[in-house]
C-alpha cells in the first residue's frame, strides 16, 4: 500500500517522540512533511535553563538532527509558517507553498502570555519559550553589572532567574502572588524556597505587580504598582503559557482553552486532524509539563499506525532543582473538607513535609529541603493504599515504617546525656538532669539554672519531656495554654522565638514554631500580625487579611452587618466647622444614629460597607483623619479644660492631651489603648480608670497606668511623677513601646501589669533613661511607617475593594 | 443539557489573598473567597448564627470564621466546622486564564412566592 501522507505543523517535544514511535511500530506507512516556524528542528526545550546557566551547550539539547530526518524521508520546512489549513481540498498552506494531507497532525506548543502593560514591546523585552529568548538573555549578561529583572515567580521564572544569576547578573524576580510557585508548593514551602534564593544573591519581591515597562529604544526599568522602579537591562516574561491555537482556529476546529480533542488525540470536529501536545485542550484540561505530552505521542503514534489505545490524564508530580532547591510535590494539597494535615518541620535544617490525607489515604505531598523518599510518598497517592495502619509514621518515610510506633518520652529517654537540647544555649540532656536532680522540679526551675528554652523556647516541650523522664510520676505537665490549636507553644513561646530568630514574617514563624495548620487560623493570624509588625515595623508588612474585620476595614462592624464611622476629636475638642461636615455627612449617607461617645467624640452609625469610602473622603475633606475606633491600638485621649477656662485647673490639660493624642495616634498595640488627662485631682476627665492617665498637679503631672473601666474595673498605679510636659509625654511614650514589645496579644495593660509586675516596669521606663530613650526611639520608629490616616489611604488605594465585585439584582428586575 | 450562566467577575488579584469579595444577587448577597492556594470558592455571605457577613471573616485554609461570632464554615462543602450546627450555601467558580467566573444559574432568579 502505497504511504499516505502526514503533516505535522511543529517541531516540540511531543512531536518529536510522535515520530519515533510512529516510525518504530509503522514504519512505511507515512510520508511525513515537518513544518516548523523556528528555523530549526526538535530540541529540548526543558534544557533550555541549563544553555541559558551555560552549563550547556545548543548543540547537546538537539533531540534530532538532518540526517535522523533525512533517514526517515522528513521532508522539513523549518523556519515557515503555516498560514491556513483548507479541509476540504486537504492541504496545509505553507508561506512557501502547499502541501496535501490525508492526516494532520497540530502540535504548535504554546504561547507566552505576555502581561498587556506599556513597554511591553520594548526592545530587551524577553520571553522563555525559544533558543532566541534564551540566546537574547546570554547576551544581556554579558555586560557586566547589568540587571534583570524576571516577572513570574513559577518554575520557568525562577529558572530564568537562576540562570541569569549564575552568568553574574543582579535579578529581580517580580510576583503578582503571595509565595512562589503557588501552583506546586504551599505557602510555608514557597517560604523556605524564598530564603533559599536570597542566600543565593536573588532578590524575591512578593506581590508585586508591574505597572509599566519603561525606557526608550530599549528597556531600562520596571516600574510597579507600589511606585517602586526597578532599573533593567533586561526583562523576562515568565508568567505563563497558552496553548498556541491560531492554525487550529483558522481551520475552523474547535478550541476552547485548546485544541478540543477526544482520547484517540483525534480533533472532535475533524477525523483526519490531530492534536499533541501543549496546544490540545483534552476532557477541560491543558497540559504543560512533559509527561503527559509524551502518553499523548504515544497514543497518537497507535492511532495513526490503526492500533487501538486511549490517552488518560495521570496524576502528575513536580520534582525540581531550582538552583539545588530541593523540592517535591504531588497530588491535590488544598486545604478541605474531610482532609487532616500531617506536618513536619526542621527549622533548623530548613525542611518542611507536608501530607494531606483524605479517607485514610495519602492524596497529596509538599516536601521542602528533603526530598529523599518522594517517590515512595508518590506511589502511596498514585495506588491510594489505605494508610491507618502506619499512619504515626508514616512522614518519616518507608525506612520507619513497620516497627513500633514511637513514644516521644521512649525517644527523649534513649537520648544520651550529651545530646543537645537546648541549641540556643548550648544546654546538653546531661546538664538538665543534673539540675533536676539537684532539685529543679519545674519548667521555670530549669530554665534558671541552666537556661535551657530561656532563648527562642522552641526546646521547651523537649526540656518538659526530659523532667518527664527524669522525675516520672512527680511530674505533671503544666497546663500552660498554647496560642491556639495550630501550634504547642504559648503567646509568650512566640514572642521569644520571633525576637529571639528574628522572624519577620507569617511563615518563617509557621515554620520556626512548628504549625501543625499551613497557614494558622483566626485566633493565632492577628496575634502573629500585631507581633511581626510590632517588633519588626521596617521589615515587616502589615498583612491586612489577618486582621479582624474592623481593622481591615478602619471601621466597627455592627450587629446588623452595617458599620460605624467615628472621626478623631484631638484631646475632645473640636470646631464649628468640622461639626458642620460631620452634620452634612450624617445627612448624605442618611445615618440612622448620631452618638456622642464616652471618648469625647461623634460617633456615626449604620451605615453601609460600600458608603465608607466616599464618607471617609467627605470627612477627609474637612481635616479629619480616623478616630481608630475599632482598633487594638490608641483609642482616645480623653481631656479636661484645665487651665484655660477652669478656675481649678494646674496646667494645660487639654493641650497636654492634644499632644498625647497627635504623638500616639495610629500605633497598634496588643489590646486597645485609652488615655486621659485631668487638669487637678478633682479629676474630671476620668484619668484614674484609663490604660494611662495623667493627673495634673501644682508641682508637674502624675503619670498612672494599668487602669481600667470594662469587665474589670482597676485604678491606676502610680508609675512616675514628671516635672514637665516633655517628661510626661515620653514616660506615656515609654511605657506604652515596653507594653507593645512584650504584652501577649489581648491582654489590656493592666492584665500585662499583673503578669510582669509594675516594679519590672518601673525598672525599664522609669530608671534605666537609656531604655526609656531606646523605647521612645523605637516607638517613634514604628510611628513613621504606622501613623497614618487610613481614610485617605483606603479612598485612595482601595476604594473599590469596598464595592461588590458584581450586581446582578439590578439586571434580574429588568 | 442545563444551561449554565458563567458570570464573568473579573480578575483574580480583584479578589484579596486570604478575602472575598461580595456578589449582590436577588438571592441574597454571595461572598466568593480567593485562598492562599488561589482556589476560588462562592457562598452565601449570611451566617446562619446571626446573619454575620462572612465576606469579612479571617480566611485560613479551605475555611473561614464568621466576624460576628466566631463561627467557622468550609468554603467547600458550606458546612459549619466544630460544636456548631449550620449549613450554607455553595455554588459553583471556575478560574480561566486568571478570570474569575460564577455559576448565576441559580442566583438570577428571584424567589416567586
Amino acid at each position: 500500500m502505497a504511504p499516505q501522507k502526514l503533516v505535522v505543523i511543529g517541531t516540540g517535544m511531543a512531536s518529536g517522540r510522535l515520530l519515533e514511535h510512529l516510525f518504530e511500530i509503522a514504519p512505511g506507512a507515512y510520508e511525513v512533511t515537518l513544518f516548523n516556524a523556528e528555523p530549526r528542528g526538535c530540541y529540548n526545550r526543558i534544557m533550555l535553563s541549563p544553555v541559558l546557566s551555560g552549563e550547556k551547550s545548543f548543540q547537546e539539547i538537539v533531540t534530532h538532527d538532518e540526517a535522523w530526518y533525512e533517514d526517515h524521508g522528513v521532508t522539513c520546512r523549518f523556519g515557515e509558517r503555516v498560514t491556513a489549513v483548507d479541509r476540504d481540498r486537504k492541504v496545509v498552506v505553507g508561506e512557501k507553498g502547499e502541501v496535501a494531507y490525508d492526516k494532520l497532525v497540530i502540535a504548535t506548543g504554546s504561547a507566552p502570555f505576555i502581561i498587556p502593560v506599556p513597554g511591553k514591546d520594548l526592545k530587551g523585552v524577553v520571553a522563555y519559550r525559544d533558543l532566541e529568548d534564551t540566546n537574547a538573555m546570554i547576551e544581556a549578561a554579558g555586560n557586566p553589572g547589568s540587571r534583570a529583572v524576571v516577572i513570574g515567580g513559577g518554575l520557568l521564572g525562577l529558572e530564568a532567574a537562576a540562570g541569569l544569576r549564575l552568568r553574574g547578573m543582579e535579578v529581580t524576580v517580580l510576583h503578582l502572588m503571595g509565595h512562589l510557585m503557588e501552583r506546586q508548593l504551599d505557602a510555608s514551602a514557597g517560604h523556605l524556597l524564598k530564603q533559599d534564593l536570597e542566600r543565593r544573591g536573588i532578590e524575591v519581591m512578593l506581590q508585586a505587580s508591574t505597572q509599566e515597562i519603561t525606557g526608550t529604544g530599549k528597556v531600562e526599568a520596571v516600574k510597579l504598582a507600589d511606585g517602586t522602579e526597578l532599573k533593567a537591562d533586561i526583562v523576562v516574561m515568565a508568567v505563563g503559557i497558552r496553548p498556541e491555537t491560531t492554525v487550529a482556529k483558522a481551520a475552523g476546529l474547535e478550541v476552547g482553552r485548546g485544541m478540543v480533542v477526544n482520547a484517540q488525540m483525534e480533533s472532535v470536529s475533524d477525523p483526519d486532524i490531530y492534536g499533541l501536545g501543549e496546544c490540545v485542550e483534552f476532557d477541560g484540561a491543558v497540559f504543560g509539563l512533559v509527561a503527559p505530552l509524551y502518553d499523548q505521542a504515544k497514543v497518537l503514534a497507535k492511532t495513526l499506525a490503526g492500533e487501538a489505545d486511549a490517552f488518560t490524564v495521570r496524576q502528575l508530580s513536580t520534582k525540581l532543582k531550582v538552583t539545588g532547591c530541593d523540592l517535591f510535590s504531588a497530588g491535590d494539597f488544598n486545604d478541605g473538607e474531610g482532609r487532616q494535615d500531617i506536618v513536619f518541620r526542621d527549622p533548623a535544617r530548613g525542611v518542611y513535609k507536608r501530607l494531606v490525607i483524605e479517607n485514610d489515604r495519602l492524596i497529596g505531598a509538599v516536601f521542602y529541603g528533603d526530598t529523599a523518599d518522594s517517590n515512595w510518598f508518590f506511589g502511596l497517592i498514585q495506588t491510594g493504599e489505605d494508610i491507618s495502619a502506619n499512619r504515626d509514621t508514616l512522614i518519616f518515610g518507608p525506612a520507619y515504617q513497620g516497627g513500633a510506633s514511637v513514644d516521644p518520652l521512649a525517644a527523649v529517654a534513649a537520648l544520651p546525656d550529651e545530646a543537645e537540647i537546648c541549641g540556643c544555649n548550648g544546654v546538653c540532656k546531661g546538664q538538665i538532669v543534673t539540675a533536676i536532680e539537684n532539685g529543679a522540679s519545674d519548667l521555670a526551675a530549669v530554665r534558671a539554672v541552666t537556661k535551657a528554652s530561656g532563648s527562642c523556647g522552641t526546646c521547651t516541650g523537649l526540656v518538659e519531656q526530659v523532667l518527664a523522664v527524669t522525675l516520672g510520676d512527680e511530674f505533671s505537665m503544666p497546663a500552660e495554654q498554647p496560642m491556639c490549636g495550630c501550634t504547642d507553644l504559648t503567646h509568650e513561646d512566640v514572642r521569644r522565638l520571633i525576637k529571639g530568630q528574628e522572624l519577620k514574617s507569617m511563615p518563617a514563624v509557621w515554620q520556626a514554631g512548628a504549625w501543625k495548620t499551613p497557614d494558622g487560623c483566626h485566633s493565632c493570624r492577628p496575634a502573629l500580625n500585631f507581633y511581626l509588625l510590632a517588633d519588626w515595623p521596617v521589615e515587616y508588612k502589615d498583612d491586612p487579611q489577618s486582621r479582624f474585620i474592623n481593622e481591615r476595614k478602619h471601621a466597627n462592624i455592627q450587629k446588623d452587618g452595617t458599620f460605624s464611622v467615628m472621626p478623631r476629636m484631638w484631646g475632645g475638642i473640636t470646631t464649628p466647622d468640622e461639626l458642620r461636615a460631620i452634620a452634612d455627612a450624617a445627612d448624605k449617607y442618611k445615618v440612622p444614629t448620631v452618638k456622642v461617645t464616652g471618648g469625647q467624640r461623634i460617633d456615626l452609625l449604620g451605615i453601609k460597607g460600600e458608603d465608607l469610602p466616599a464618607i471617609w473622603a467627605d470627612l477627609n475633606a474637612a481635616g479629619m483623619v480616623s478616630g481608630h475606633a475599632y482598633s487594638k491600638g490608641l483609642r482616645t485621649v480623653k481631656t479636661c479644660v484645665g487651665t484655660d477656662h477652669c478656675r481649678f485647673g494646674t496646667q494645660d490639660s487639654t493641650g497636654l492631651g492634644i499632644k498625647l493624642e497627635k504623638a500616639l495616634w495610629g500605633s497598634w498595640t496588643p489590646h486597645k489603648v485609652k488615655l486621659a488627662v485631668s487638669g487637678c485631682p478633682r479629676n474630671c476627665a476620668e484619668a484614674t480608670c484609663k490604660d494611662v492617665g495623667v493627673i495634673c498637679v501644682d508641682s508637674g503631672y502624675q503619670i498612672g497606668v494599668g487602669g481600667a473601666a470594662g469587665m474589670d474595673l482597676k485604678e491606676t498605679e502610680r508609675l512616675a511623677d514628671a516635672k514637665t510636659e516633655e517628661e510626661a509625654i515620653e514616660l506615656a511614650i515609654a511605657f506604652i513601646q515596653l507594653y507593645r514589645e512584650n504584652a501577649r496579644y489581648l491582654d489590656r495593660p493592666y492584665k500585662w501589669l499583673g503578669k510582669v509586675g509594675l516594679p519590672w516596669v518601673k525598672a525599664r521606663v522609669v530608671d534605666d533613661l537609656a531604655e526609656r530613650r531606646r523605647l521612645v526611639d523605637a516607638f517613634l520608629l514604628s510611628q513613621t511607617i504606622y501613623q497614618k490616616d487610613p481614610w485617605a489611604e483606603h479612598v485612595r488605594e482601595q476604594a473599590e475593594r469596598y464595592a461588590p465585585i458584581a450586581d446582578i439584582t439590578l439586571e434580574a428586575a429588568e | 443539557m442545563t444551561n449554565i450562566e458563567w458570570l464573568d467577575l473579573g480578575l483574580l488579584s480583584d479578589i484579596p489573598f486570604r478575602g472575598a469579595r461580595k456578589v449582590k444577587t436577588p438571592q441574597g448577597c454571595v461572598a466568593v473567597f480567593r485562598t492562599a492556594d488561589d482556589a476560588v470558592f462562592a457562598v452565601s455571605d449570611s451566617c446562619p448564627h446571626k446573619a454575620g457577613p462572612l465576606s469579612e471573616g479571617i480566611v485560613h485554609g479551605n475555611k473561614v470564621t464568621c466576624p460576628l461570632h466566631n463561627w467557622v464554615f468550609s468554603l467547600e462543602t458550606g458546612e459549619a466546622q466544630g460544636a456548631d450546627d449550620g449549613q450554607i450555601p455553595t455554588y459553583p467558580t471556575r478560574v480561566e486564564d486568571d478570570r474569575v467566573f460564577l455559576d448565576v444559574t441559580l442566583l438570577r432568579r428571584r424567589d416567586v412566592a
